[in-house]
């Protein structure tokens, strides 16, 4: 086996050069992280800002939202995740 | 004029500390009066790298506080006269440096020498801070790699806004030093390219330094690599860039492995 291998490793396609891919996803990632620079947190400053709304009606645990966001190529999501306790006071109806 | 210079990167392990050694003591060679100033408080390593670890008494802290005198700390180098260590204090905290008396600091090197080069430490915190605040230009450490050129890319952007430069309407002059560059590896695209760190980072190059044992050999020593093997690749690289920074137009050699005939012969074929 090792003799064929000798020779079929010859003729093996030479490995795709991975260097035009560490180019591409370091421009899109600057990108994105230079616009970011000298602003405050985005994701703090909408957690803080949900959690506002959001506490003038339920009563919550601040440590249980959690704002999460996932960059895609084209979009990105933007996900809330708000932890109710039951058995807690929830005024549904109460606005008015 | 005096120029405060630092060396810099936000990552860890890129050549700082052995950037730092060897510009400084070819701008010795130069005939250029130099300090090398270590700003990494607790991880100290340029007198390690200088050869100078055992003969460091007091060090930047000492001096900052007021406990030690400037001139009582500062080791001159043995191998050249114009060139001194200031070194980094091994025990105290960094927040015993203030920016205050950094600024003091730097205002009395500034006037008994022609350059004052800021080893920084790694990451983006108090003593990368105030390592660059002062500085009138910047040496970007950068490794041909996704992270490197990432932090990098942060750093350029610190510069740009958290100097004392930056922030009173000047520039600092930015130059971008890749090391630890492999051109075998480069020539098989296995190496993010020099043309396209540039393009990333938009920042001019100093210099490219090659992978090395004369590198390591030299820090084995304690010696920077430029006075230790001064006929080496990286040495002459380190040489070249340090002419750039004194304004010379330098042509710009992109290192290359030296190839033994098998290796012509197996390149041919395989092309």
């Amino acid at each position: 086996m090792s003799i064929f291998r000798l020779f079929s490793s010859r003729a093996a396609p030479p490995p795709i050069a991975s260097a035009p891919i560490a180019r591409e996803r370091l421009q899109i990632l600057l990108a994105h992280e230079r616009g970011l620079r000298g602003q405050p947190d985005l994701l703090m400053l909408l957690r803080e800002e949900i959690l506002a709304v959001v506490s003038r009606h339920v009563t919550l645990d601040p440590d249980k939202v959690i704002v999460r966001m996932e960059r895609g190529k084209n979009v990105s999501t933007l996900e809330v995740d708000i932890e109710i306790p039951n058995g807690l006071d929830v005024p549904l109806a109460a606005t008015g | 004029m005096a120029k405060v210079l630092v060396v810099t990167s936000g990552k860890g392990g890129v050549g700082k500390t052995t950037s730092t050694a060897a510009i400084g003591a070819a701008l010795a060679q130069a005939g250029k009066k130099v300090v090398v100033v270590d700003f990494d408080i607790g991880l100290r390593n340029l007198d390690l790298v200088m050869g100078a670890e055992r003969r460091v008494v007091f060090d930047l802290i000492n001096v900052v506080q007021g406990t030690a005198r400037l001139s009582q700390a500062l080791i001159r180098d043995k191998r050249l006269d114009n060139l001194s260590l200031l070194p980094a204090s091994q025990t105290r905290d960094k927040d015993a440096l203030t920016e205050e008396g950094i600024g003091r600091v730097i205002a009395d090197l500034r006037a008994s020498h022609d350059w004052i080069i800021c080893d920084s430490p790694a990451g983006i915190e108090r003593g990368a801070m105030l390592a660059m605040r002062f500085a009138d230009e910047a040496i970007i450490v950068t490794n041909p790699e996704v992270s490197s050129v990432r932090d990098s890319d942060r750093i350029i952007g610190m510069l740009d806004s958290r100097t004392v430069r930056a922030e009173t309407g000047e520039r600092v002059e930015k130059h971008v030093l890749i090391t630890r560059f492999d051109p075998a590896r480069a020539a098989r695209g296995e190496m993010i390219g020099i043309d396209d760190i540039l393009e990333i980072l938009a920042t001019p190059l100093l210099g490219i330094i090659p992978e090395s044992q004369d590198v390591l050999r030299a820090s084995n020593v304690g010696s920077p690599v430029t006075l230790n093997s001064p006929a080496s690749t990286p040495a002459r690289a380190y040489a070249d860039a340090t002419r750039r920074l004194l304004g010379e137009t330098v042509a710009m050699m992109v290192p290359t492995e030296r190839k033994g005939l098998m290796h012509l012969l197996r390149g041919r074929r395989a092309a």
